[in-house]
């Protein structure tokens, strides 16, 4: 029988992270939080999450990034904002969940073959190539990244809107695409 | 008359092509002046600011620079255009950091961006800049059959904007009822549909939308009006989906706000893109 302690030693934990969090812009509140929970209490979601809004904003502070950024919790957060405009203390818990979702992506520790980090990239990528979105073309590179199998689900509905004249089949772009490339030139990878 | 740098977004050009209609064709009713912003770009919605959050600013400072360039406001329909673009003039407003960085960006590409460029929806000028008194006088066809609950979204009251309380916003209802219709009492009107998940947890956006669409039936609506893109492509396409998951058998019209004042205002259904509809709302049209 394997024993397997399943709390962790403070020696462990990242004290460094909440200081990491803070820095973020928008993030400087997260120092003010009490616990009161009128994040998890509000937010549509957190009913699906790993850990309520409440408790990542804890677990940021005693420094359990491991968790906090391997946890669905920061993916499910459809940025609705109604954690932030309820907040008693000010803190901008959505714009912390995307600073969150932020730090996953560069350490590379997100959930394996989740469609929305999948999503994130496609439509980046997109924006990056021709400064505008066709979310068709979206939809269809989403489904193919991350379960292929969706297609057919959703071919029919495809076929509607197609007929509807509410997608289209050509890249929508600006009038010089290169323009996008030369804009964000130098503000990759910075904070 | 003022004029506005009319901010479509991608949304808007592509699923909700009945907005944009709906909107041109009321905006053209009320004698709103506008003209498409030239070569705007992706505001990057929500989902840029999870990748790159300076990047996401300097996106959407490109079109607010395309706006100020030829001195106007910007009016932009979309929910997520018009967070993206509030919270950035916010932002850079409080971190002159990031002022400088945007700065040097859009200085390579030959642009500028002073912080000065106000960004309104069209509620906002409706309500607020003209008036109810004004809206009601274009008022030709009475809604006699609608009973249309109004659903807001999340992001268009909160949190970087003033429009209207972000819990419990009355601003569209007012606009509703002064042109004829009747609004039920709505309280999940601020209620997340979801947003992309729908397209990427299924069960979790499903779900979402099916508590919104209940609830309006509950509360004795036949039809539910939106104001943005997203919302109205979860809550309608997405309705097929919900009638197999939940075994119900919602045949619930989602009409956008737009749509809904053009029939008052006794516009043509084509210039109102109603035949767009996936689940039609025709019958609503007054004769």
């Amino acid at each position: 029988m394997q024993i397997k302690r399943n709390i962790k030693y403070e020696s462990e934990l990242d004290k460094e992270f909440i200081k990491e969090v803070a820095s973020m812009y928008g993030g400087e509140e997260v120092y003010n939080c009490i616990q009161c929970g009128t994040c998890s209490g509000t937010c549509p979601i957190s009913l699906y999450m790993d850990y309520t809004p409440r408790r990542i904003m804890a677990m940021i502070r005693s420094g359990f990034k491991d968790e906090v950024l391997k946890s669905f919790t920061i993916w499910l957060c459809s940025s609705c904002y109604s954690c932030t405009v309820q907040c008693p203390m000010n803190i901008k818990i959505t714009d912390i969940m995307y600073a969150l979702k932020r730090m996953a992506i560069e350490e590379n520790i997100c959930p394996r073959k989740f469609p929305i980090p999948v999503l994130a990239r496609e439509f980046t990528k997109m924006v990056r190539n021709y400064g505008r979105i066709n979310e068709g073309r979206l939809t269809t590179k989403l489904f193919f990244k991350s379960n292929p199998f969706k297609i057919f689900n959703y071919s029919n509905l495809g076929m509607k809107l197609f007929k509807l004249g509410r997608i289209k089949l050509m890249p929508e772009t600006i009038k010089n695409p290169k323009e996008i490339k030369t804009l964000l030139k130098g503000l990759e990878g910075k904070k | 008359m003022k004029e506005y740098a009319y901010f479509p977004g991608c949304s808007v050009k592509g699923t909700a092509k009945a907005y944009e209609e709906s909107l041109l064709a009321v905006f053209k009713e009320l004698g709103i002046i506008w003209n498409e912003l030239e070569d705007w770009n992706c505001c990057g919605a929500t989902i840029y600011m999870s990748v790159d959050e300076t990047i996401s600013f300097t996106l959407s400072s490109r079109n607010m620079a395309l706006a100020e360039k030829n001195g106007k406001d910007i009016v932009a329909p979309c929910s997520a255009c018009y967070l993206v673009l509030k919270k950035t003039k916010d932002y850079i407003e409080k971190y002159p950091d990031l002022k400088e960085k945007i700065k040097n960006s859009l200085s390579s590409i030959g642009l500028s961006y002073s912080g000065n460029t106000i960004v309104k929806h069209p509620l906002e000028i409706f309500v607020n800049d003209m008036g109810l008194n004004e809206i009601k006088r274009h008022v030709r066809k009475p809604l006699k059959e609608m009973k249309i609950a109004p659903y807001y979204g999340c992001q268009i009251v909160r949190p970087y904007t003033d429009v209207d309380n972000p819990i419990y916003p009355e601003i569209m209802d007012s606009l509703l009822e002064s042109i004829g219709a009747s609004v039920v009492e709505y309280p999940v009107k601020t209620r997340c549909c979801g947003g992309s998940l729908t397209g990427t947890i299924e069960e979790v956006g499903l779900r979402l939308n099916y508590i919104l669409i209940e609830e309006a039936i509950k509360r004795g609506a036949n039809c539910i009006a939106v104001l943005c893109p997203l919302c109205q492509f979860n809550l309608e396409a997405y309705q097929e989906s919900i009638n197999k998951m939940y075994k119900s058998n919602f045949n619930m019209p989602i009409l956008y706000f737009t749509q809904v004042m053009g029939m008052a205002f006794g516009l043509s259904k084509q210039s109102l893109g109603m035949k767009r509809s996936i689940v039609s709302a025709e019958h609503f049209y007054p004769v």
